[in-house]
């Protein structure tokens, strides 16, 4: 098969974008449905113009990579924790596995009595969303380490320390980056829910204030600039396992 | 809660070695400098070792002399226990009674090659023959011996090669080179050819003869296949039941050649010895 080039990705979204500028100046798809991508484009240009897009970004990345950092280092040790010790894995992973049955959306009510409507209520459904697939592919991760590496670290005198970091943590990377993926895409997805719900600033604060405008152009805006931060998330996590897992022929010269 | 922290991994994976194998390495500096002379393998004095696995006896009292420097094959049918003295003797098991001498008393370190190559796939061959080094010496000074080691296994120039671009029989080079790079005074070997291609374990045979007789540690190799046993060892030690059935001295001109008479001999009475053929009888 011949090789597609790096661009070739964005084909698709193109084509679709063309089809669908066409069926709105024919007049088939309805202005107040779904506006023209040169309506959007024209809406992108007067929100960028007056400043509010760059504000609603800035305060939504903030939430998310605040969220995601808290929630995902939290996750991260207790994987850890829990992964390397049977003690710590009886004292809280049931706790942890009935926590995480309950779906985190559903929280939203309480959060918003507990925390009102400002940054913290968000931060705290973000970061909670975002521990459970970072703590579940850690723990999987480290318990997945092949056992010969590590007797092969012992017989070769390796203390803890350097069994730590030179055979499990290693071991145990790619699993914690399918959980890092799977935390980024819930990152955004609670986010935008909490900032839908309850919110006054952010991009869905902004699409929610359009919405109320009957602006469906900023409205699809908004969806779009999610569409694209989440793919930019995706894009660096890609880079940060390509980077660290360079050893990994399923890594290699992609 | 960390203070328990890796329990579970050193449950998981068996007990840590004993400190011979890990407390008392001799400093990079000094093994660079007594490394080439040979001679200094460490003897081993086993008296009476039993090892039971839930009440099942593996080793049924086995008692074993071996002088410094020799090569001891040990042969038998798998799940006679050969693995498991093995494993006794670097401390990889504790005996279920009776003693094993002489790797600590010495002090020098023991070595352990197994089956599988088990190299750290996110480390660079060099890298992987540096965790031979452990902690001792600088980081540029163990580079520079992993880098000697690996071509003295015939690996030249691969040192920042990934394990995964490696064949099997370079890989288990690889795992050669981590053993020897410390300058160990015991080398144990677990079928370490076992999985490798006829042609290639012949080249790694004599690859093995080599550095034992440039190094002169005391080298015992547990394998299935007779005649590589006889090809390369001192002494061809039969367990069978958890007990010595068989120890036979080789005493054939090294390096050796198969399908001479006397090899042909030698490898016969293991076999018969193996299944149970009286003298006479021929297979």
């Amino acid at each position: 098969m011949k090789r597609l080039g790096p661009l070739a990705g964005w084909i698709l979204p193109a084509a679709i974008l063309v089809i669908w500028e066409f069926l709105s100046r024919i007049g088939f798809i309805p202005e107040n449905v779904l506006p023209a991508p040169s309506a959007v484009a024209a809406a992108f240009w007067r929100v960028l113009v007056s400043g509010e897009l760059a504000q609603n970004i800035s305060v939504s990345f903030w939430r998310a990579s605040m969220g995601f950092l808290i929630g995902g280092s939290i996750g991260f040790l207790f994987g850890l924790a829990n992964g390397l010790s049977r003690f710590s894995e009886t004292l809280t992973d049931t706790t942890l596995q009935m926590v995480r049955n309950v779906p985190h959306l559903a929280l939203i009510p309480l959060v918003i009595l507990w925390f009102g409507i400002d940054e913290s209520a968000k931060l705290f459904l973000v970061a909670l969303g975002v521990f459970f697939p970072i703590y579940i592919n850690t723990l999987h991760g480290i318990r997945t380490v092949d056992p010969q590496l590590v007797e092969m670290g012992r017989t070769y005198g390796m203390n803890n320390w350097d069994l730590f970091r030179r055979v499990i943590l290693p071991g145990a990377l790619p699993s914690i980056f399918v959980g890092l993926r799977f935390g980024l895409g819930i990152m955004w997805l609670t986010l935008i829910v909490a900032e839908t719900i309850s919110a006054s600033s952010g991009i869905g604060y902004m699409a929610m204030q359009a919405r109320e405008f009957m602006m469906t152009d900023v409205v699809v805006l908004s969806i779009i600039i999610y569409a694209l931060l989440g793919k930019l998330a995706d894009a660096v996590a890609r880079l940060l396992e390509r980077y660290t897992l360079a050893w990994n022929p399923a890594f290699q010269s992609r | 809660m960390f203070a328990d922290a890796m329990t579970f991994i050193e449950t998981a994976t068996r007990r840590p070695p004993r400190e011979l194998t890990t407390g008392t390495a001799v400093p990079f500096e000094v093994l660079t400098e007594v490394a080439p002379t040979r001679g200094q393998g460490s003897a081993l004095s086993i008296r009476g070792l039993v090892k039971t696995f839930d009440q099942e006896p593996v080793i049924k009292g086995l008692d074993l002399d071996i002088p410094a420097g020799q090569f001891v094959a040990v042969v038998g049918k798998s799940g006679c226990g050969k693995s498991t003295l093995l494993r006794l003797i670097l401390g990889l098991e504790t005996p279920t009674s009776g003693s094993i001498e002489g790797v600590g008393a010495t002090g020098g370190t023991a070595r352990f090659i197994f089956q599988e190559p088990r190299l750290l796939p996110w480390a660079t061959v060099a890298d992987n023959v540096a965790v031979g080094l452990g902690r001792s010496g600088s980081r540029t000074s163990r580079r520079k011996a992993a880098l000697k080691a690996l071509s003295e296994v015939g690996l030249d120039g691969r040192g920042d090669a990934w394990p995964a671009v490696l064949s099997g029989g370079q890989r288990q080079r690889v795992a050669l080179a981590r053993a020897l790079v410390s300058h160990p005074r015991l080398l144990a070997l677990d079928e370490p050819l076992g999985a490798l291609d006829a042609l290639t374990r012949i080249s790694m045979q004599g690859l093995v003869e080599r550095v034992w007789q440039d190094q002169g540690f005391t080298a015992i190799l547990v394998t299935h296949d007779v005649s590589e046993a006889i090809a390369l060892a001192d002494r061809v030690l039969l367990i069978d039941n958890g007990r010595i059935a068989l120890d036979l001295a080789v005493d054939l001109p090294r390096p050796r050649r198969r399908g001479t008479p006397a090899f042909a001999a030698l490898e016969k009475t293991v076999l018969d010895t193996l299944f149970g053929f009286e003298g006479g009888e021929a297979i």
